[in-house]
C-alpha cells in the first residue's frame, strides 16, 4: 500500500504547486489523524495494533481524502471526514476487507452533505490568481481563524463548476471568456490529472492494480462525453478531454475506483464496474446537482459490486455455459 | 521424432515456480540400502479389513503376497524383502489425513536374496483379462497422486478409451522421481505404454512432458519408435500435471466436471505406474519399490532412490546425509500439495514420490494471515477459473450453498491461490475444511433420511399388525360364541381336536429345530433390507 502512497506523489505535487500549502497541511493532518484513529479503534477492538497499522491502509485512506479536500479546509473538516472514513465506514463494518464502501469516499460524501460551504471553497489556481495564500495564511485558514483580508480574495468556482454555467455561449466562446480554462481543461487541474494519470500508470506497471477498472472507467466517460459534446454548441456538456483531465477523473479512475475491497472482483465484473462508475461520474457532472461526482459514483458502484460479481462469475473449467 | 511441435492447448492461470529440481538430479538413481525393518501398509482402497495371508512370526520371501485379494476392488501387497513378520499393527503413514493404517512389519534378512517372481507374460498373445489380472496380482496402484488401483482403472476403461495419456509433466518443484525414471528407464516406461495400448485398445498414446526436462525428453524421443506414441511438450507451469488440466493441454478437451476422463475416452496414467505395469507384465515383478526423491537444503546429498515400499523415511534421509540441526520441516510430496510429516519414522508408501527435508529459509513457516482485500490475484492464477476470494468469504461464513454454486467442488487444491495471496491466507485449508463440512452435512442428511424411512416403515408395520390383531380377536370372539352355542355336545370331538393339535405341534418342533436360529436371523435381515428399500 505504500506504493499507492508513492504513486500519489506527482498528482499531489501538482496540487501543491497550483493550490498552495493547504494541500500539504491537509495531507499531514489527515495522516496523523488516520493513524491515531486507526490505533484507537484497534485498541478498542482488541486487535494487535502494530500488525494492522503496518498494512498502511489508513494512510492510503488519509491521502486519498486529503487530496480531495479543498486546500482551505479548516482542521475540524478533516477531522470529521477522516472520522467518518476510518471509524464508521471501515471499522464499524469489521475493518479492512469487510467494508462495503470506500472509506475515503464515504468520508468525502459525508462532508459534502454536512458542510457544503467549506467543501466547495476551492482556491483559484496559481497562474489565474496573483497570489496564493502564503504558509501563514494557509495555517490561519486551517486553524479556522478569521482572516481580515477575506478568504474570498483567493477562492473561486472550479472550472467544472464554471463550465456548467456557460449558458448560451458556445464552448469556444466560453473558453475565451474565462481565465480558469487552460489547454484542454481547467488551469492547474489538467496537470493534477496528468500527475495522477502518471501515478496510475506506475501502479499498473507495478501490477498493484489491474487495467480493467481504469480503462473501462475512462472509456465510458470518453464515450459519453463525446456523445454529449454536441460539436461544442451552447448545449454542449464539454469535450472528452475536458472531462478526462478535469476534476477528480484520474484520481478516481486509478486510485479510488480500483480499491479492490469495495470494487467488483471478477475480471468481467471489473470492466462493468469501471464503466458504471465512469458513466455515473459523467452523468452527475452533466445532469446532476454537483460539479463533480466521483465520490457518489464510486459509492453507487460499491452498492452494485456484489450484484455485478454475482452476474459475472467466470466459467469454471469443465463447466458448460 | 517430429520436428514440428504439434498443437497443445494452454492452461488458464497457473504460476511459474522455482523448479529446484537440479539438486536431486546430480547423479543416477541410487538403490536404497536394505533397512533392518520394513513397515508395509496393506490398507485397502475402500478401507475394508484386508485378508492377510501371513501371520506374525512367519518367514516371508521377497515378493511373497501379504494380502489375499478377494474382490475386484482389492489391492494386493507383497513382502518387499525376505524376512520375518514381527508385527501386524496400525502405524502412522504419510497421508494427508494423518490417520494410522494397518501395516505388516517385517524384520528383513539381508542374506536371503531369492525373489518370488511370476512368469513373464506375453501381453500380445495373452488375452486382455489375463494381463489385467497380472496387474492386479502385482499390487499396482497409482504412483502419482491419488493411489487408485491400476487394474480397477483399466478394467473400468475397457472398450471406452481412444486416447491414452502418459503423465510425465511432474510440475511441482523439487519432484524428480518421474524425470529420473525417464532419463534412465524410458524404454520400460514406453513398453508399459504399449501394454496399456494393447489392454485398452486405444488408438494413440500422448506423452505429456514439461519443457524443463530436456534429458528425459531426449530419452523418450530416442525410444518412442511406435507410431502410436506421440510426445507433447508443454510449457513448465504449475499445476500442468493435474490430470484434467493435462488432458486439456494435450487434447483440447475439458473433461466436464460431473464426468470422469474415461467418459470422454481418455485414460491417464503416471510414469511410475506405467513403469510398474511394464515390470509386472514383462518380468513378473510385483510392485515392491518406487523411485523417491530425497531433497531439500537439509540433506547434503539430494538424490533419487529406488526404495522398497515400507522403508522408513529416516533411513533414506540418513543415506542422503541429513543435517538434523538445519532441518526445520519434513514434507512428503511437493512443496505445494505435499503433507508435512510429524517425524521420519513413517514408511515410504506407493504414493511417496518425494521427501523434502527443508531448512527454515527454504520453506518458511506460514506468516500470519491478514485480511482479504479482494485483490483478485488468486482468481488470476486459478487453473480451473474459480473465484478463490469469493469462496474464501463463503467458507468463512459457512455459506455452503453459495460455495457450491461457485463450484467449490471443482477446486483441485493445487494451492496456486494461497501461493500468490499477498495477505498470506491459507486458502486451500479453508476449501478443504468446507468440502469436509459439506460432505459431513450430506452424510448426516442421508442418515436422517434413512432413519426416517425406517421409522415410517416401522409405523406402517405396526399399523398392519394392529389391524391383523384386531381381526384375529374378532375371529376368536366369533369362534368362542359359536363354541358356547354348540355346548357340551362337542366335548367328545374336542378331545380328538386336542390330540390332533398335540401331534401337529410335535411335527412342527421336529422340523423347526433344524432351522431355528438361522431362520430368526435371516428374517431380521430380510426385515432390514425391506426397510432400506422402501
Amino acid at each position: 500500500m505504500l506504493q499507492v502512497v508513492l504513486a500519489c506523489v506527482p498528482g499531489t505535487a501538482a496540487l501543491w504547486f497550483y493550490f498552495g500549502y493547504g494541500v500539504l497541511i491537509n495531507l499531514v493532518w489527515l495522516c496523523v489523524l488516520a493513524v491515531g484513529l486507526e490505533a484507537l479503534v484497534l485498541i478498542l477492538r482488541q486487535r494487535p495494533v502494530l500488525v494492522y497499522l503496518r498494512d498502511y491502509s489508513a494512510v492510503v485512506t488519509a491521502v486519498l481524502l486529503a487530496v480531495a479536500l479543498p486546500p482551505t479546509a479548516p482542521w475540524w473538516l478533516g477531522l470529521c471526514g477522516i472520522f467518518f472514513a476510518i471509524v464508521i465506514a471501515k471499522h464499524l463494518y469489521g475493518g479492512l476487507g469487510y467494508n462495503p464502501f470506500n472509506p475515503a469516499m464515504v468520508g468525502y460524501a459525508a462532508l459534502l452533505l454536512a458542510f457544503p460551504v467549506p467543501m466547495t471553497r476551492w482556491l483559484l489556481p496559481a497562474g489565474v490568481t496573483q497570489a496564493l495564500p502564503d504558509i501563514g495564511t494557509s495555517f490561519a485558514l486551517f486553524l479556522d481563524h478569521d482572516i481580515h483580508t477575506g478568504i474570498d480574495a483567493y477562492t473561486g468556482a472550479t472550472p467544472l463548476d464554471k463550465f456548467r454555467q456557460h449558458h448560451a455561449l458556445l464552448v469556444s466562446e466560453f473558453w475565451k471568456g474565462t481565465a480558469v480554462m487552460g489547454q484542454w481543461s481547467g488551469v492547474g487541474w489538467e496537470w493534477v490529472n496528468a500527475g495522477f494519470l502518471g501515478g496510475g500508470l506506475y501502479l499498473l506497471h507495478k501490477k498493484i492494480i489491474s487495467w480493467h477498472i481504469p480503462l473501462s472507467f475512462l472509456l465510458a466517460m470518453t464515450l459519453l462525453a463525446a456523445l454529449f459534446y454536441d460539436g461544442g454548441s451552447s448545449q454542449s456538456h464539454g469535450s472528452p478531454l475536458m472531462h478526462l483531465f478535469g476534476g477528480a477523473t484520474m484520481l478516481g479512475a486509478f486510485f479510488i475506483a480500483t480499491d479492490p475491497v469495495t470494487a467488483a472482483t471478477t475480471t468481467r465484473g471489473k470492466l462493468v464496474y469501471g464503466a458504471l462508475v465512469g458513466s455515473v461520474v459523467f452523468v452527475i457532472r452533466a445532469f446532476g446537482a454537483y460539479p463533480d461526482g466521483v465520490a457518489f459514483a464510486v459509492l453507487i458502484g460499491n452498492l452494485a459490486a456484489p450484484l455485478i460479481d454475482r452476474c459475472t462469475q467466470p466459467r469454471t473449467f469443465g463447466h458448460s455455459k | 521424432m517430429n520436428s514440428m511441435q504439434p498443437k497443445t492447448w494452454s492452461m488458464a492461470g497457473g504460476i511459474q515456480l522455482a523448479a529446484n529440481k537440479q539438486q536431486s538430479l546430480q547423479g543416477p538413481i541410487r538403490t536404497a540400502l536394505l533397512p533392518p525393518q520394513l513397515i508395509v501398509p496393506v490398507t485397502q482402497p475402500d478401507y475394508s479389513q484386508p485378508q492377510l495371508c501371513v501371520q506374525v512370526g512367519e518367514r516371508v520371501q521377497k515378493g511373497q503376497p501379504l494380502v489375499c485379494v478377494l474382490s475386484a476392488q482389492g489391492l494386493a501387497a507383497h513382502a518387499p524383502a525376505a524376512g520375518i513378520v514381527t508385527a501386524i499393527t496400525t502405524h502412522a503413514v504419510p497421508t494427508a489425513s494423518g490417520l494410522p493404517e494397518l501395516c505388516v512389519v517385517i524384520d528383513t534378512d539381508a542374506a536371503d536374496t531369492s525373489w518370488h517372481k511370476l512368469p513373464p507374460l506375453d501381453y500380445m498373445q495373452s488375452d486382455i483379462d489375463t494381463v489385467i489380472q497380472r496387474v492386479a496380482e502385482s499390487g499396482i496402484s497409482g504412483l502419482g497422486g491419488a493411489g487408485f488401483p491400476a487394474h480397477q482403472k483399466l478394467r473400468s476403461s475397457l472398450g471406452k478409451v481412444d486416447t491414452l495419456i502418459l503423465n510425465a509433466a511432474e510440475c511441482e518443484p523439487y519432484l524428480t522421481a518421474d524425470e529420473a525414471l525417464l532419463r534412465e528407464r524410458a524404454m520400460d516406461v514406453l513398453d508399459g505404454c504399449l501394454i496399456l495400448l494393447r489392454i485398452t485398445g486405444a488408438s494413440r498414446c500422448l506423452i505429456g512432458i514439461e519443457d524443463n526436462k530436456p534429458q528425459a525428453l531426449a530419452a523418450l524421443r530416442s525410444h518412442a519408435g511406435d507410431p502410436r506414441l506421440h510426445i507433447r511438450v508443454i510449457p513448465a507451469k504449475y499445476p500442468s500435471g493435474a490430470d484434467r488440466l493435462l488432458i486439456h493441454a494435450l487434447t483440447g478437451t475439458a473433461i466436464p466436471a460431473s464426468t470422469l476422463p474415461i467418459d470422454c475416452g481418455v485414460l491417464c496414467h503416471n510414469v511410475g505406474t506405467v513403469f510398474a505395469i511394464a515390470r509386472a507384465v514383462l518380468h513378473g515383478e510385483p510392485l515392491l519399490s518406487r523411485i523417491t526423491t530425497i531433497t531439500g537444503a537439509a540433506v547434503q546429498q539430494p538424490a533419487n532412490y529406488e526404495a522398497l515400499i515400507g522403508t522408513p523415511i529416516r533411513e533414506l534421509l540418513l543415506q542422503s546425509a541429513v543435517d538434523t540441526t538445519r532441518l526445520s520441516q519434513l514434507v512428503c510430496g511437493g512443496p505445494m500439495m505435499g503433507t508435512a510429516l510429524a517425524n521420519a519414522d513413517l514408511p515410504v508408501t506407493r504414493t511417496a514420490n518425494c521427501i523434502i527435508a527443508a531448512t527454515e529459509p527454504e520453506l518458511p513457516l506460514p506468516q500470519p494471515a491478514q485480511a482479504c482485500i479482494r485483490c483478485g490475484f488468486c482468481a488470476e492464477v486459478c487453473p480451473v477459473q474459480l473465484l478463490p476470494q469469493q469462496l474464501y468469504w463463503f467458507a468463512r461464513n459457512r455459506e455452503h450453498a453459495r460455495a457450491l454454486a461457485h463450484n467449490l467442488a471443482d477446486c483441485i487444491e493445487c494451492g496456486a491461490c494461497a501461493h500468490v495471496c499477498p495477505s498470506h491466507i491459507p486458502l486451500v485449508q479453508y476449501y478443504r475444511a468446507t468440502k469436509a463440512e459439506i460432505a459431513e452435512a450430506n452424510d448426516k442428511q442421508q442418515r436422517a433420511h434413512h432413519w426416517k424411512l425406517r421409522f415410517d416403515a416401522h409405523q406402517q408395520r405396526k399399523a398392519v399388525e394392529k389391524v391383523a390383531e384386531e381381526q384375529r380377536r374378532a375371529e376368536r370372539a366369533v369362534l368362542a360364541s359359536q363354541k358356547q352355542q354348540s355346548g357340551t355336545a362337542a366335548t367328545l370331538s374336542a378331545r380328538d381336536a386336542v390330540a390332533a393339535a398335540l401331534a401337529r405341534v410335535q411335527a412342527k418342533k421336529a422340523a423347526g429345530d433344524k432351522l431355528a436360529s438361522g431362520s430368526v436371523a435371516s428374517s431380521n435381515v430380510a426385515d432390514d433390507n425391506k426397510d432400506s428399500r422402501s
